[in-house]
């Protein structure tokens, strides 16, 4: 957290020129990023971006702080090894849907279960942008692609549910078009401690324009969306009377007004397990809202640190040798003279 | 009374312990081999033990065994058949009665001889009972498993703990037949069971009834002594290739001062490498057991990257999948030490088996134009200095480098002249720092080296971003121009090959001209440096040239190979290194090739090259 900023959002943009498609969601990722870096950090030197393969993962060349370009899915590796040798570094990796749970998809839930302190954006986009337009593990079930002329078979991943399933103590969805909430949760992000996971829904205008139109479009938004926020009830609507109640164990949208008011409306606990799961089960849903906001967040001791306290008590309790030389010199020896 | 025994002094010799999986044969061979290092013999060893972690007790899938090859004399090998073998079931006979030389000694537990595991391992007599074995062999058959229970009476434990401590008992008869102390042993046991005094109480016991067995039973008359080795004047301790591999990468660590950050995935025969380095995180070594090789060579990378020094080992099959990432190590001029412990293959293989097949993998492995240097250790005790030099050549040329070791290697182990680490090469760090004089640029390179900066993240003013496109030169940003691809790669090229400028001169043993020069790489060193003494005493014409550097070649060795008529290259596969030194020198090299999971015995060697000179 950074009391007063002293950089500029011209401070985290680099001198490469960007190379996304004209329209292409990742603009409005990358200058959101880049507006609120400032208020992140006041020292660039130790911001790292690491990325995958994909549209997504160029965006290191973009920003002008550390950054490196890896291989497909390959990221999450490479980022955990970094944060490990060097735990100062504030780590953020980009991803996609296919880098980050196709050919990556073992990294990504292995570093969420070991909760190593660095941030991750997964750009959702449901297709394959780099490759031409090939569905991806995200893409709805029966998606006619190049790859799919008769629709795909594959159910797709939740991605949120995924995350939680595999132990994410910081899971967070937003979407491109709404800047300022895209702002805040990278901001989010930035102050959790573990692995953060944030799922960014990202048009691809070319490949599969409008994926997230009824989460954008000004008529259907307001009904489609749910703003989570921590401590505060969950409602959503153009008139904003419309809420998730909680009938026993079982959600469901509810009308404020006559039958139920605000005092039956669910109060968001970003610290409930039970409410986190619930939430991510509502992507997957029609008579659900989609919901926006950290949807779980808990403090959980951080690989990197554990391994710190390790390496220190090591340093502190070992009886055996105690320098090169020694363990060079150690167990049985004789001397030929 | 006391029995007569006479004592006969020998130059060396090979003990084969070969029992099931759970008879403790890797540690009476241990035992015995640290032992002989401790009263001075030269020695070499070789453990062999199934892929199966329990197979089936008594079946010949079951076997594992240990030789040991010790000696008054320098040896450089396991040695081929042994001159005692120690049986402790029929299966273990069966598997092993094949390659004890005629008229050697077989030692038996005879209690082992059930109906059962005699089934077990396809004998329809019992061996022991029809004659068949004390006409060719000096057979001592000993009912160990009584010995053991009746030495232990007293001792509250379960008779299955009794009947473990068999190993003990034969190692005790051997420790006798050679005239060995039994206090290392038992000062092990001591340390080894701190906590479990009745353990230790049934090991010792034990191991006294097996040495008081040979002192008593008339059938031992006599004794054999195998005199101190003359070797090298030091300090000395039995080192196998494991352990060298981390010593010399914590003695890397100590003398560069980085941080070490050690990444792997569990694989045979590589695992011990992890497990050992899991141990010194007092010494400041990081160790992670990544998911899988893949997130192994990434997390390492991803450490050097840093500003640490990012290792990981692995095997064949797992360096296949860390290929990628190496190449992605090369394109981006990071350091990195990968170790590759071969084992055999293609695909599972052989896992617990040795071979050098994968020299082409190593060399050759990557998409694109992807050199890598590659040093091969030739003993176990070499593994340290291969280790060292691979980590520090690393840093100084930014590049990924491969250790090409092996199971027999890792596994097998030497006396070693405990290195002053004050006296291996220097291994200076410098990191990039912020010029205000000039912008940074990620690609400019060390005139000489034509090694590129390491600029960590953390470091003001250097920011920068590099990955695995094509990089433009200096600048290092993404460029897909074609003469730059050209430069570039020529320059990743030569790089690699600049290495070679800083090789000490091979040396060759035995002729420096003449008929026949045999051209080793790695662990196959040991055969050939055997097989050249033999023949050196034949009074042929033969040298040796043993090499580390695979990848770049040392830049004598073009003249060397024109000083002889011949050339002779022994190694586990069929014929790697030869299609190698043949495309760089166009000599008409010739093979010795063999892929039969364990290191190559001197003989054949000999046996070629006497061919060659006469043929």
């Amino acid at each position: 957290m950074v009391d007063k900023p002293i950089l500029k959002k011209a401070d985290f943009e680099s001198d490469q020129a960007v190379r996304w498609c004209p329209g292409c969601g990742d603009y409005a990722i990358l200058a959101q990023t880049q507006k609120i870096f400032p208020e992140i950090t006041t020292e660039k030197e130790k911001v790292v971006f690491i990325s995958g393969i994909g549209c997504s993962s160029r965006f290191p060349y973009y920003m002008n702080t550390y950054g490196f370009h890896t291989i497909h899915g390959r990221a999450p590796t490479v980022a955990s090894g970094l944060k490990i040798s060097n735990p100062d570094l504030s780590v953020w990796l980009v991803t996609g849907d296919g880098d980050g749970f196709s050919i990556g998809g073992n990294h990504l839930i292995h570093l969420l279960r070991r909760n190593v302190d660095l941030n991750v954006m997964l750009f959702n986009n449901r297709i394959y942008g780099l490759t031409k337009g090939q569905y991806s593990p995200t893409s709805e079930q029966g998606k006619i692609t190049y790859s799919t002329p008769m629709g795909s078979l594959d159910y797709p991943f939740n991605p949120t549910k995924l995350a939680l399933g595999a132990r994410g103590a910081f899971v967070a969805k937003t979407i491109d078009r709404d800047l300022k909430h895209l702002q805040s949760m990278i901001k989010r992000a930035s102050e959790h401690r573990g692995t953060s996971f944030i799922e960014i829904y990202q048009n691809c205008n070319i490949f599969n324009d409008g994926a997230f139109s009824e989460l954008t479009d000004k008529e259907t938004k307001s009904d489609r969306v749910l703003k989570v926020e921590h401590g505060e009830p969950m409602i959503f609507g153009k008139e904003n009377d419309k809420g998730i109640h909680l009938d026993g164990t079982k959600p469901k949208v509810v009308t404020i007004g006559e039958e139920y008011s605000i005092e039956d409306i669910l109060v968001h606990d970003e610290t409930d397990a039970f409410i986190g799961d619930m939430l991510s089960n509502f992507t997957a849903s029609d008579t659900f809202p989609e919901p926006l906001g950290v949807l779980y967040c808990v403090e959980r001791p951080t690989y990197d640190d554990m391994m710190v306290d390790q390496m220190k008590q090591a340093e502190k309790n070992t009886k055996g040798p105690k320098s090169v030389n020694d363990l060079l010199n150690a167990g049985d020896t004789w001397e030929v003279k | 009374m006391a029995k007569n025994v006479s004592n006969k002094t020998i130059d060396n010799v090979t003990i084969r312990f070969a029992g099931d999986s759970g008879d403790g044969m890797q540690l009476s061979g241990g035992r015995f081999t640290q032992t002989s290092a401790v009263v001075g013999n030269d020695l070499s060893t070789l453990p062999d033990f199934p892929a199966e972690i329990r197979a089936p007790a008594g079946s010949l899938a079951g076997v594992s065994s240990f030789q040991i090859h010790f000696s008054s004399q320098e040896i450089h090998t396991p040695g081929e058949k042994p001159d005692v073998l120690v049986a402790m079931n029929p299966a273990a006979l069966k598997v092993h009665l094949k390659d004890l030389v005629p008229g050697g000694t077989l030692i038996v537990n005879k209690n082992a001889f059930t109906k059962k595991n005699l089934t077990l391992a396809g004998y329809e007599d019992d061996p022991t009972e029809d004659g068949s074995l004390v006409d060719y062999y000096s057979t001592h058959f000993i009912e160990m498993g009584k010995l053991v229970t009746n030495a232990c009476e007293g001792i509250d434990i379960p008779s299955k703990m009794v009947d473990r401590t068999k190993n003990l008992c034969a190692l005790g008869v051997l420790f006798w037949m050679y005239d060995r102390p039994l206090e290392p042993t038992i000062d092990w046991l001591n340390q080894k069971f701190k906590s479990k005094p009745d353990i230790i109480e049934a090991n010792v016991r034990a191991l006294n009834a097996g040495y008081n067995y040979g002192d008593t039973a008339e059938i031992f008359t006599t004794r054999y002594i195998v005199e101190k080795a003359k070797l090298p004047k030091g300090k000395y301790r039995n080192m196998n290739g494991t352990l060298a591999s981390c010593l010399g990468i914590l003695t890397a660590a100590e003398k560069s001062n980085l941080g070490i950050t050690f990444a792997g995935y569990p694989i045979t025969p590589a695992s011990n490498i992890l497990h050992t380095l899991s141990n010194w995180k007092q010494f400041g070594i990081k160790t992670y057991q990544a998911e899988d090789e893949i997130a192994g060579i990434g997390a390492a990378l991803g450490a050097s990257y840093g500003g640490a020094l990012g290792i990981t080992a692995s095997s064949g099959p797992g360096i296949a999948l860390k290929s990628e990432f190496l190449g992605l190590a090369v394109m981006t001029e990071l350091p990195l030490v990968v170790i590759n412990v071969q084992r055999g293959g293609p695909s599972t293989g052989l896992p617990t088996k040795t071979e050098q097949s994968d020299l082409f993998q190593a060399v050759y492995g990557r998409n694109g134009e992807a050199p890598i240097p590659v040093i091969a250790p030739t003993t176990p005790g070499d593994c340290f200095f291969a280790t060292y030099e691979a980590c520090r050549l690393a840093v100084k040329y930014m590049t990924p480098v491969m250790v090409l070791s092996d199971g027999y290697l890792v596994n097998g182990s030497e006396p070693w002249l405990i290195p002053d680490p004050n006296k291996l090469e220097d291994f200076k760090v410098e990191f990039a720092r912020e010029n205000d004089d000039e912008k940074f640029l990620p690609y400019k390179r060390d005139e000489k080296t034509l090694a590129r900066n390491w600029a960590i993240p953390g470091t003001k003013g250097l920011e920068h971003r590099i990955g695995g496109l094509e990089k433009q030169d200096i600048t290092g940003n993404v460029n897909y121009d074609s003469d730059n691809h050209q430069k570039m790669v020529e320059i990743r090229a030569q790089k690699v090959a600049n290495i070679a400028n800083e090789l000490p001169k091979t040396k060759i043993f035995g002729e420096e001209s003449g008929d026949v020069l045999i051209l080793s790489w790695g662990s196959s060193h040991g055969a050939c440096r055997a097989a050249t003494e033999t023949l050196l005493s034949e009074n042929l014409k033969v040298g040796h040239a043993s090499i580390n550097w695979i990848c770049p070649l040392p830049n004598d060795l073009g003249e060397i190979l024109k000083k002889f008529k011949k050339i002779l290259i022994p190694e586990v596969n069929t014929g790697q290194f030869r299609q190698i030194i043949r495309a760089e020198f166009l000599v008409d090299a010739i093979g010795l090739n063999e892929v039969q999971g364990k290191p190559l015995g001197a003989s054949k060697i000999e046996e070629k090259v006497k061919d060659l000179i006469n043929g």
